[in-house]
This record gives structure tokens, sequence and C-alpha cells, in this order.
């Protein structure tokens, strides 16, 4: 085998391990799911009734999916960093460290693995969106369009989490990173509210968030609304962000160490 | 490996700010031995075998395990050493046998052949009825075989075994040495760091004392306690026995005047006399009266004091003297 393939094995025994765990320890998964199902549950009925959304979404649930299911992919690096913290302190990273494996092996699994968590949150997300009266106004091609942005903007965050997971002292300090990051960028942005109702200031941050630019760019492939530049900024924001953290995180995991 | 030596460094230095973890190291290990890297905490030994292993680079000097240079053949090196550190590196979530799996594939053996070598490692451990089990509801002791066991996936001809026993109970410090000792047997060099002192003297065939990132003894376990002197005699004396008629009778026997702390009596043993046979016969012939009398080794303890002027910073079990002195009744 040459070197490339001995990369794409290292990287997928590597991610088969990360999902194997989730089965078996399926308190991170709920959690995972659990939490964004209340937030559609807890907008949808709770907040929806006062939120008045333009016209061209339909109702509030429409305008609410979107924006949701973009939170959740955000979210999607958590396995990751709480993995790799854990990792670490258990000293697993050592061991791979000394081992003939691919460098680029360990990182890659785990951001390979968010992917299919988060697609497999998309469908659940989606399932119950579907059951709280979202529709799509859109072709299996666009809904597919939607899926692969997401999931770039979920693989993008994961290595943002992976900087996380190397950097914190502990998995739940790395937790705590990924949620003062990652609370204000979404409720500050187009994903839950419309930016024309929030103050000046607010309002230009929030345009130029971007979690806006995805949410944006899912709706307008799912409800057929203007897409602007939305669909091509939501992958240059993507790309963007991996060109940032893959850098940092690849660099902290050459030199991590457990004490 | 051309090389008679599987392990060698020079000059190895490491520091971390104002740290100097490693203060210039020299190390050579002949293949098919036991390196026993003694020190307390924070003496640097972990710190070399992270720079052996390839974890970290050192600041300055080299290091060769077997025959490829620690950084530039880096890449190489991995797949000729195995390493166990001291947090028992298993992942939790898997089984046994796939923790053994994992590790097979990442060395690059293929599916089947890792299956296979994870199969006879889990048996050879005395795991084989626990593989197909999480490794989360292992034990401490099982565990520590686990990741020793994981060590040895790729029969690498390096081992690097970083405080291989620290919390474990004693019955599974005692498994765990056998397997050491076993594994030793069929030829592997074996790198090992221990904060325990009969540890390396049971295991090691040279030691190397580390202290404040400096090597400040080597040699056999022999050789280090030589420098501390041979045997010597401890006699508890019974109630009203006379102290000088005793230091009297002994004294032929001993290399320096016995000395008299208390009701005890200590005499350097001086090789060749009789041992303690003798001292028991010439306290009975002077007519002294004894509750006890034995005979003590001197312990890696003992070495430890005098080349550092402290003890080393360890937990001794309750009785531990006792494993080392030869009782006798009287």
């Amino acid at each position: 085998m040459s070197a490339l393939q001995y990369a794409a094995s290292d990287t997928l025994v590597l991610a088969k391990r990360n999902l194997s765990r989730i089965p078996r320890a399926p308190d991170l998964l709920i959690g995972y799911t659990v939490q964004p199902i209340m937030f559609v549950l807890l907008f949808v009925y709770v907040f929806g009734g006062a939120i008045n959304v333009p016209p061209e979404f339909g109702d509030y649930t429409d305008f609410l999916m979107p924006g949701i299911v973009v939170q959740t992919m955000s979210f999607g690096g958590f396995v990751t960093a709480i993995g790799l913290s854990e990792d670490l302190r258990k000293g697993l990273i050592d061991r791979f460290r000394s081992l003939p494996m691919a460098r680029s092996a360990v990182l890659g699994g785990r951001t390979l693995s968010d992917i299919a968590l988060n697609l497999l949150s998309i469908v659940i997300m989606m399932g119950v969106g579907l059951l709280v009266g979202f529709t799509f106004d859109a072709n299996v091609l666009e809904i597919l369009a939607g899926v692969g942005i997401l999931l770039l903007f979920g693989y993008a965050w994961s290595w943002f989490f992976a900087t996380a997971g190397l950097t914190a002292s502990s998995s739940e300090s790395a937790q705590a990173i990924g949620f003062i990051v990652i609370f204000p960028l979404t409720f500050a942005s187009s994903a839950f509210v419309p930016p024309e109702s929030m103050p000046a200031g607010l309002q230009e941050f929030a345009e130029a968030n971007p979690f806006s630019t995805i949410t944006d760019a899912i709706r307008s492939l799912w409800l057929d609304t203007p897409a602007h530049s939305d669909i091509w900024m939501s992958v240059v924001w993507s790309v963007a962000l991996i060109a940032v953290f893959a850098p940092i995180a690849t660099s902290r995991y050459r030199k991590a160490t457990n004490r | 490996m051309s090389s008679e030596y599987a392990i060698e460094a020079e000059g190895l230095e490491k520091s971390y700010g104002d740290v100097h973890a490693l203060a210039g190291i020299d190390l050579r290990v002949r293949r098919g031995s036991v390196l026993g890297l003694l020190g307390p905490n924070g003496a640097g030994k972990t710190t070399a075998v992270r720079i052996l292993t390839t974890l970290l680079p050192p600041d300055s000097g080299w290091a060769r395990v077997a025959g490829l240079d620690v950084v530039d053949d880096a890449a190489a090196l991995r797949s000729q050493i195995g390493l166990a550190g001291q947090y028992a590196a298993v992942d939790e979530n898997l089984t046994g046998a796939e923790n053994l799996e994992l590790v097979g594939r990442l060395y690059h053996l293929g599916k089947a052949r890792s299956k296979e070598r994870a199969r006879e490692l889990l048996e050879r451990f005395e795991l084989d009825e626990a593989a197909d089990r999480l490794a989360r509801t292992y034990s401490g002791g099982m565990r520590r075989r686990l990741d020793l066991a994981a060590a040895l996936v790729a029969a690498p001809p390096v081992i690097f075994l970083d405080e291989p026993t620290t919390g474990l109970d004693p019955r599974s410090r005692a498994n765990l040495l056998e397997t050491i000792e076993r594994r030793v047997a069929e030829g592997t060099t074996v790198l090992l760091t221990t904060q325990t002192l009969d540890e390396a003297d049971r295991l090691a065939d040279t030691i190397s004392v580390i202290d404040h990132g400096k090597v400040i003894a080597e040699g056999t376990p022999d050789q280090l306690k030589g420098r501390v002197g041979g045997e010597r005699l401890e006699v508890t004396l019974a109630e009203g026995a006379d102290r000088e008629t005793a230091i009297e009778a002994l004294a032929p026997l001993a290399d320096e005047r016995p000395a008299c702390d208390g009701g005890i009596l200590k005499a350097p043993l001086r090789h060749g006399n009789g041992g303690i046979a003798e001292a028991v016969r010439r306290l009975d012939r002077a007519d002294v009266g004894i509750d006890d009398i034995a005979l003590r080794r001197p312990t890696l303890d003992d070495v430890f004091i005098s080349l550092t002027g402290h003890a080393a910073e360890h937990e001794k079990p309750e009785g531990q003297e006792e494993d080392v002195a030869e009782e006798v009744a009287v």
C-alpha cells in the first residue's frame, strides 16, 4: 500500500472506532439530539407565536428549521472535542503518536466520524421538523444540496472543536469553549429571528455572521427564497474555517502531550 | 540493527521553560536486556521515554532506538517500538479484543492478522474470557495487562514501559511483573521506568538512577548495592542484656565497630565469617539474651539515599522491609 492508501485506511479504522462508541455510550448521542429537538419544540410552540417572519418564509416553523439544523451542525463537533480531550488525558493520543500510522489519521478520523453523526442528526431533526409542520418547497437535488452545505459547515466546525479539544484542560472546558463561541453566534444571526428586528449594530453583526449566511443558503434551497450570494458564500465560509482551524488543530496534535 | 545496543542516547536535554526536565542523559541498553530507569517523581523518566518513543523532540543530544534516529527516522522507528504508559491507554468503549485489533490495524498488520494477534495476546495475558467485554468493565490490573498487550501487538524488538505497575494492588502487580519477565525471556529489549525500587531490582539487568534530569549512577543491581556496602546484621537485644558485651562479641565479625541504637544493635557484616549462624553462636557463648536477629541486605532504597541524600519519593508498602530480610527465630 502507498502512504496515501495507508492514511485513508488509518483514518477509516479510527472513524469506525469513534462511531462504535455511540451505541455503547449512548448518553452522548442522546444529549446531542434531544437538546435540538427541545429547541425545535420550544421555538415552534413557545416563542414562535410571538415572532413575526417575512411572508416569503411561510410560517415560523418553515423559517426556524433551517436555522436550527445549522445550529445543530455546529454542535456536532462536540463529539470531536470531547473525544480528543478524553483520548489525550487517557494517554491514547500518546499511544497513537507512537504507532507507525498516518499522522493525519487521528484528526481525520474524528472529523470524518462527525460527518456521519451530523448526517444522522439532520435526518432526525428534519423528521421532527416534518412532524411539527415544516414543508419543503424544493426538489430532491435542492434538498441534497442543502444537506451537502450543512455537512460541509459541520465539518468546518469539527476542526474548531478539534482545536478546542486539544487545547482545553478537560473535556468539560472544551465544551464550555464551544458554548461560549457558538451560542452568541447562532442567536445573533438569522437562524431564529429575522435580523431586521434587531437593534442597529447587532443587525449588521447578524447579517455578516456566517450562521446567517448558511441559514439563508439552506432557506433558499429548501424554501425557494432568494439566494443572493448565500450559497457560494456558505462554501467560502466553511472552507475559510477549515483553512484556519485545521492547521492549528494539526499543530496542536503534533505537540499534544498529556502532562 | 547493526549495533549491539537496542537503545543508545547521548547528551539528551529537554527543558520546559525554566524547568530542565533532562539535563544531559546518556543511556545504553544492550539488545535483549532490560534497563531500569529509576528515579523519584519529576526526575525526568517520562520525558526520556517520550523522547525515545518519538513523542517529543530533544532540545539537544541524540538518541537511536533499534538503530534508528528518534528525530530523523521517527516514522520508521515507530514500527520497531511498543509503548505502555502509566495511564493504561485503552479505549474504554471498545472490547479488549477490539482494542488490540485497533492497535494491530494501526501497525498495518492487516485485518486478519490483527484479529489473530489480538486473540493470541488476550490468551497469553489471561484476558481471553474478558475478550469481548468492554474495557470499561475491566479492573485496574486487567487494563494494565491489556495496555501491555497493546504494546506487544506488532512484536516490536524494543518496548518502553513507563511505570507499568503504578496504582496496582500487590497481587495485580505481581502478575504484571511476571508477565514482563516472560517477555524479556523471549529476547525483547525493555526500557522500564519505575519508582518502586524492588521492581527495578527484580526486572532490570542494568539500572540507571536518575534525579533532576541527570543519570547519577548506573550499573547492575548488585553493583549499585555494592556501593552502599554489604549485608548488615541487626540484633534486637533482650531486656537487661548487656550492650557492651554484645558489641564485643560481634566486633570480630564486623567491618566496623557495631553500633547500638535503642535496643537494636547494628553491624555491617564482613563476608565469609559464618554470617548469622556464627553471630548467634557468639552471642550465646557471651550469654547475651536476644529477642530477634536478622540479616538485612541493602535495598535500592539504601542506594537511593546514599546517592541522592534523600529517599526515593514513593509510598513504601507496609512490611516491604521483611521481603529482603532473612529472619531467624531465636
